[in-house]
């Protein structure tokens, strides 16, 4: 009897050679910009700038500015800060741990998820200081020796492991994405010429490409994929101990590490999505970013659509089993309260939307991929909306029950970090190889057959 | 290469193998050796060191000089408060108090113990007085048709066309003050043609002239709610608004007050209320039944018919409760009492002709001492405005009176102003009726100035200057004598006026010290009945014809008769029940807006005659069918910045009836919201929140009506505070903690103005009040009763009907501040420590600490955190009192004025509590119980709220705990097992049964 393994589907179609690689990928970062990338940008700075502006009035005169209450102490804030936190997991989780499960069609889309993941947790950490009613003191969060009487943070505070839990996992990414360019970096350094070749030249650390560089890079990658993967299940654990750990109803709810975590994979998942396939397009990169990337995507977006869907389900089961009234009532309050329409939202977007993916034909159109995956970021950002604040604005005391409105200020708030995500992606886009040229021609396959 | 092992050395000294050059022998350079001088790293050290000390230093903030007195005044210490005893007197409101001034400057009233009146009880309006002392919008001094004028021409220029007048009149309101009464009588003999005309803007002209036919002495009674059994109110809310409801509240208490235990009170006074909008006496009540003002009569012939068995005319009064309150006035045994609100002459006889009946007279009303605060005299002004048109009157002198503004013939008054030859106003501003006086003559507020009042006969009290005058005013007494060609000053005359006829001996010192003084005098108490009650008039009573649409114009809690409106205290000061701030309403039922087509959110237009005003919409549950409810005092038109909010409803009050029929509601707009600091009407069946019985079941289980969860674990049910995650907090030295009794609690919000008084609280203004972002600190949770079974059960519609308040709804006022939890919930979310427990059992907040997360105030489960949105201070968007240099001097200089983007909430006077026990100290001696009191519990009139140390095992909080421990006391919230140090007593009510007795007993069972 012989068995016949199948042959695997190229990763990389088109019949590309290593030059091939080379010179798609690095075109973009040498030649003139275009059409297209300069609109984009243009708007992006506009946003940026028109964001900045209410950042600038909410630093100047207050949270005011914003539609909070006595009540609902948290809204838009800490919502987008979860959201950009949840997005910014797909990086990581792409790079380190499709890693060390040898995922090998990872590769294509790597460097483009840990960029959006760096500048996702920028934005995310962004509203760290924009929440706070003092924000040139937020370095008291920090536990600096000081001249206050040594006076320390308060590390029972989810607040505290928020902060250590958002740096620690930004400097890794950033080291994480930047060790995984020096050989791309070096690759352009080789190819340019004047004062672009000294600047490329010094980002690449003097990359020589030697066996033994090679040698420690995958070292060092795997090492730091072995750091990382800790993290892409502690961060989001660790910000859903904001909720978790507190009394008030719908946020004393011990299913919520997991349930964030997921949640966290899906929204990334979903805008790594989006990303890639405006890059697929923009860069014209349909030989690297296939079919079966954007259906293998679908997959992971259905199936931690499923796990947020039954977290959902099964809080309310708790709310009901427990027998505790306040708990049971910020459930029934959440589907069919003044907000109801939130819970809508946040159910329709993230748990019926993906179910479309059972179907082959539409996992794998690229028009309802990227509807879909609009549609669940939207309802990831629902998702913290109404677990914020929808908990907050009816919880024990029915004498300070309120109500939610949001003003210009949140809204320009959140706008400034589109605007600071799109400046960042699509500087990152222009100046630095979107695909990870190097780890591609790993997985190009290459016969001399190819050679005519 | 065979001779290796050669050596070289560097010199003499290393073949000499010198200690000192082998130790340094790896230093090319012997530092030490190169004497003085500056190295390269030392100047870069100093270069740093430079460099940070110039730029810390060009950092600094700007020095503020501070100037020591030269020659500094007897008694007055940096930061060592004094208190002076005086007296507040606005229009009839008297209140004995004492005033707290800190370098001079008073920051703070507080209730006078000594006063057998007032019993160191104060209400919202007296605590927010004192920053009416610093409003910036008074008059800087005297003025003439709008410009400036000074005192030496004023004076020549009055009295010579006083002298010149034929017909002068004094227009004042009622004034308490003997002495001032006797300057008007020295007034009055040097000009003859004067005639005093007192009014009242909230009058009771009616009860006046009913006594004043029946039993011959125009006065109003003392009333002694402590001495009824059983008492009924008809739209008279004399626990907020009605003759002098600090003393009322007080006695009305004294009635309602329960203890546990085998030898407990466990008796109360029943209280009835009929009236037409909800009140804080109304939702006090026991039996509450809502009633048209026109029906006032109808009732009361029920009643007196009933009572008496005669018949003085048939009456088509409906009601459940009528026989029931009537069974109970008679069985009190002459214990009972009836009063009555209306202005009415001859509904006042019927309640006369009542409590005759039920021989209240000597039990529950004395006639011997009579309560000053209300004399003035409807036709009186009447006849005023009248000649007034008439062109007869030459001059006329408004003191303490605004009636362009708050009569209901204003109108006519200020038309008619421009053929008087002279006219003066003594007002602080150019008010309604000063604007259109040719000399304004303003008087200083009462905290700058001297006086007198006797508010009940025999009891007297003073009222002296804390603070030296603020503009260049003087005194309307001064001002009268001065006219009336004395060369006295009032404080002289003050003196000899109270030498002479009131202190027979006695120390003036002393009296002033004390604020008040009894001289124990009382009138004739002849009680004997006198009337013809088969008079037409009051027969007529009976008949309830239908009037349609009628309007009650009431007076508020916060903003009275509109004399302190400029006052953004009291602007801000929630309605106890309705919870509306900046402005009045129309308060309807939700049946009759159905019926009128508008909802709340809407504005309408509200007319009647030739008057109408526009107004939001409120949708009030306990409001009588077919009426609307407007509050007085608003409308200012020249009042200030603060004042000049809603409409005027005096105009409706036809001859100060307060009522009138024939109204119309057209909706004029929609998509408002009203600035209520309360949008959440009912409880929600949620039993840890709000426990309450009535006193059948009381008197039977201390613990009727208190839930007590129990949490379900592997060894069975457990009280939660048994299962604990925490270590606790050791209180060795203190346990600070307070007892609220919701029993004697009226929501009269006493506490809120008094805490927002002493811990510099911020107003908001209205659009933040509509953003739910209020500062107070402690907030008078109101919740009604809902006819929706109160028993929680998971289904959405019970839930949504449990939500939506009965049509007259049971209410209980809770009053709810940070409740220092011993497990706090806060202390443990905070990423910077800026609030943590205090070894005494305080929560503190830290405010130079706090960066601003809200965390602390999400996870509050009492939701007491307040956030500063925004800089409250400084801030010409915020264009209140923090805003100018004079309104600044209300600042308490205790506490800290809280910046932008930090926590805040009530520290329960932290500030008080380390000021008493340094006295204590000082004298070596524990804190004793009661002197160290925080303003809420200081300034209650019904001592609802117990503040002192648990630790201490005789003060009254340890004795009433122990005692309650196993009775009413509960914790809020005790299932989440925060542990409070703020216990609340059940609120007890006097019925028969509770609506949801069956409901509540059911339920007292496993709760997890």
């Amino acid at each position: 009897m012989q068995v016949v393994s199948p042959i695997r589907e190229k990763l990389v179609t088109g019949g590309k050679t290593y030059h091939n690689v080379t010179e798609d990928i690095c075109k973009q970062v040498e030649g003139e910009p275009t059409k297209e990338w300069k609109i984009a940008f243009g708007v992006a700075l506009l946003v940026f700038a028109y964001g900045g502006y209410w950042v600038g009035r909410t630093w100047w005169q207050g949270l005011g500015v914003w539609g909070l209450n006595k009540t609902v102490g948290w809204a838009w804030d800490i919502t987008n800060f979860v959201w950009w936190v949840g997005i910014g997991h797909a990086g990581t989780l792409i790079s380190a741990i499709l890693l060390l499960f040898r995922q090998k069609w990872r590769t294509s889309i790597n460097r483009a998820a840990e960029a959006m993941t760096i500048f996702a947790v920028l934005c995310a950490g962004s509203f760290i200081f924009f929440h706070m009613g003092r924000p040139w003191l937020a370095y008291w969060a920090l536990p600096i020796p000081n001249t206050f009487g040594s006076l320390w943070v308060n590390f029972n505070s989810p607040l505290v492991w928020d902060v250590f839990a958002i740096s620690t996992y930004l400097s890794v990414s950033v080291l994480f994405w930047y060790i995984g360019l020096i050989p791309d970096l070096a690759t352009i350094r080789d190819r340019a010429t004047g004062i672009r070749k000294t600047i490329y030249g010094a980002l690449s650390f003097g990359w020589t490409g030697g066996a033994r560089a090679w040698a420690r890079y995958e070292d060092v990658s795997l090492i730091l994929a072995g750091l990382s993967t800790p993290l892409v299940l502690s961060v989001h654990t660790i910000v859903s101990f904001d909720f978790a750990t507190s009394v008030i109803p719908g946020w004393h709810t011990t299913i919520f590490p997991p349930y964030f975590v997921a949640g966290a994979i899906f929204s990334g998942f979903a805008m790594v999505q989006n990303l890639m396939l405006i890059t697929r397009v923009v860069f014209k990169m349909e030989d690297y970013i296939t079919i079966e990337h954007i259906s293998l995507m679908n997959k992971v977006i259905t199936i931690t659509g499923s796990i947020v869907g039954v977290a959902y389900i099964t809080e309310f089961f708790i709310a009901a089993y427990s027998g505790v009234q306040y708990e049971s009532y910020a459930f029934i309050n959440r589907a069919t309260g003044p907000l109801w329409w939130s819970y809508a939202m946040m159910m329709t977007c993230n748990v019926l939307s993906p179910q479309i993916f059972w179907f082959k034909a539409l996992r794998e159109n690229i028009v309802v991929s990227f509807v879909i995956a609009v549609v669940v970021n939207i309802g990831m950002w629902f998702e913290r909306f109404v677990i914020i604040v929808t908990s907050l604005h009816r919880d024990y005391l029915p004498s300070s029950w309120t109500y939610f409105t949001p003003r210009m200020g949140d809204i320009g708030d959140y706008l400034f970090t589109f605007g600071l995500f799109f400046t960042c992606f699509l500087l990152f886009a222009k100046f630095l190889p979107v695909i990870n040229m190097a780890e591609v021609k790993a997985v190009l396959k290459t016969s001399s057959e190819d050679k005519k | 290469m065979d001779n290796t092992n050669k050596r070289y050395w560097k010199g003499i000294e290393e073949l000499k193998n010198d200690i000192s050059v082998v130790k340094n022998a790896d230093q090319e350079f012997n530092l030490e050796e190169i004497d003085g001088g500056t190295h390269r790293r030392d100047f870069l050290k100093m270069l740093g060191f430079g460099v940070a000390a110039v730029s810390l230093a060009a950092c600094d903030a700007p020095v503020r000089k501070t100037i020591p007195y030269l020659n500094k005044p007897v008694d007055v210490e940096p930061g060592i408060p004094n208190y002076f005893a005086s007296t507040y007197s606005e229009g009839g409101d008297y209140c004995s108090i004492l005033v707290k001034t800190v370098e001079g400057r008073p920051v703070k009233i507080e209730g006078n113990k000594l006063s057998k009146v007032t019993n160191g009880g104060v209400n919202a309006r007296v605590h927010a007085s004192v920053l009416s002392l610093y409003d910036i919008e008074k008059l800087k001094g005297p003025q003439k048709a709008g410009t400036d004028i000074s005192w030496e021409d004023l004076d020549k220029e009055v009295t010579s066309s006083l002298n010149s007048a034929n017909a002068i009149r004094l227009v004042s309101g009622t004034i308490l003050s003997p002495s001032t009464n006797s300057v008007i009588q020295e007034f009055k003999q040097k000009y003859p043609s004067t005639i005093h005309i007192s009014y009242d803007p909230n009058s009771v002209s009616g009860l006046l002239e009913a006594n004043k036919s029946n039993f011959g002495k125009a006065a109003i009674p003392s009333y002694r709610f402590d001495n009824a059994d059983t008492i009924v109110g008809i739209n008279c809310d004399f626990l907020g608004t009605w003759v002098s409801p600090i003393e009322f509240a007080g006695q009305w208490a004294k009635g309602r007050r329960l203890t546990s235990g085998k030898d407990g009170k466990k008796s109360m006074s029943r209280h009835y209320q009929f009236e037409t909008g909800m009140t804080t006496t109304g939702a006090a009540a026991d039996y509450r039944q809502m009633m048209k003002p026109s029906e006032e009569g109808a009732l009361l012939v029920a009643l007196y018919n009933k009572l008496t068995g005669n018949s003085i005319g048939s009456s088509n009064f409906k009601s459940e409760i009528v026989d029931k309150c009537v069974a109970d006035l008679k069985n009190s045994n002459g214990k009972a009492l009836v009063v009555s609100g209306s202005n009415d002459v001859n509904v006042q006889i019927l309640v006369n002709a009542i409590n005759t009946s039920l021989g209240s007279y000597g039990n529950t009303i004395d006639f011997s001492k009579t309560i000053n605060t209300r004399q003035g005299n409807e036709s009186d002004i009447t006849t005023f405005v009248s000649e007034l048109k008439s062109g007869k009157i030459e001059a006329v002198i408004f003191l303490n009176a605004n009636p362009v503004y708050d009569h209901s013939l204003g109108a006519q008054i200020a038309e008619a102003l421009t053929k008087v030859k002279t006219s003066i106003s003594f007002a602080d501003r150019a008010d309604e009726t000063a604007a259109k006086c040719t000399y304004i003559a303003p008087a200083p507020h009462y905290l700058e100035s001297w006086g007198d009042a006797e508010p009940k006969t025999g009891s007297y009290s003073l009222m002296q200057p804390t603070i030296s005058l603020i503009f260049n005013t003087r005194q309307y007494q001064d001002s009268l004598l001065k006219w009336s060609g004395s060369d006295s000053s009032y404080q002289q005359y003050l003196k000899n006026y109270w030498q002479a006829n009131i202190l027979g001996g006695s120390s003036w010192v002393q009296a002033l010290h004390d604020g008040v003084f009894e001289t124990g005098a009382s009138t004739s108490t002849n009680t004997a009945f006198n009337a013809d009650l088969s008079s037409a008039a009051v027969g007529s009573l009976s008949s309830n014809k239908d009037n349609g649409l009628e309007i009650s114009v009431f007076e508020s809690i916060a903003i009275g008769t509109g004399s302190q409106a400029n006052n953004p205290w009291l602007q801000e000061l929630p309605d106890p029940i309705s919870k509306v701030t900046w402005e009045n309403t129309l308060a309807l039922s939700q049946k009759t807006a159905n019926e009128l087509g508008v909802a709340q959110g809407d504005w309408a237009k509200l007319s009647a005659g030739d008057y109408s005003i526009e107004l939001p919409i409120l949708i009030q549950p306990g409001q009588a069918h077919g009426t609307v409810s407007v509050a007085m005092g608003y409308g200012r038109t020249a009042a200030g910045k603060a004042g000049n909010v809603g409409q005027n409803a005096y105009p409706f009050s036809v001859s100060n009836k307060f009522w009138t029929g024939g109204a119309k509601i057209e909706k004029t707009k929609s998509g408002y919201t009203l600035a209520q600091t309360q949008t959440h009407e009912t409880v929600m069946g949620r039993q840890a929140v709000v426990q309450e019985s009535v006193l059948s079941e009381y008197v039977k289980n201390d613990k009727a009506g208190r839930f007590e969860p129990m949490i379900e674990t592997s060894t069975g049910p457990k009280k939660p505070y048994t299962i604990t995650l925490w270590n606790g907090h050791e209180k060795q030295n203190h346990s600070w903690g307070m007892v609220i009794d919701l029993n004697t609690c009226t929501g009269c919000a006493s506490c809120l103005v008094s805490c927002q008084a002493e811990n510099n609280v911020a107003v908001v203004g209205k659009k933040e009040v509509v953003r739910a972002r209020e500062m107070h600190w402690i907030r008078l949770d109101r919740y009604y009763s809902s006819d929706e079974n109160s028993e929680y059960s998971i289904d959405i519609n019970h839930l949504r009907r449990m939500e939506i308040a009965s049509e007259n709804p049971e209410v209980v006022i809770q009053p709810m501040m940070c409740q220092h939890c011993s497990n706090a919930p806060c202390e443990t979310v905070c990423p910077v420590l800026a609030t943590t427990h205090s070894s005494e059992g305080l929560n503190q907040m830290t405010y130079n600490r706090c960066v601003g997360t809200r965390y602390c105030a999400n996870n509050c489960p009492y939701k007491v955190r307040r956030f500063n949105w925004w800089k409250y201070f400084e801030n010409d968007d915020f264009d209140y009192n923090m805003n100018n240099e004079l309104g600044r001097m209300v600042l308490n200089p205790d506490v800290t004025v809280r910046s932008r983007g930090v926590i805040e909430k009530c520290s329960m006077c932290v500030q008080r509590i380390q000021a008493g026990k340094l006295v204590a100290k000082k004298a070596k001696r524990r804190p004793e119980d009661g002197e160290i009191e925080t303003a809420c519990s200081q300034s209650c009139p019904t001592n609802a709220i117990t503040f002192g140390d648990m630790l201490d095992p005789e003060s009254r909080i340890s004795k009433i705990l122990a005692r309650e421990k196993e009775g009413r006391a509960f914790h809020v919230l005790e299932e989440i097992n925060v542990q409070p140090q703020v216990s609340y007593l059940t609120k007890i009510r006097n019925k028969d049964k509770a609506i949801a007795s069956e409901t509540h007993e059911a339920h007292e069972g496993h709760h997890a």
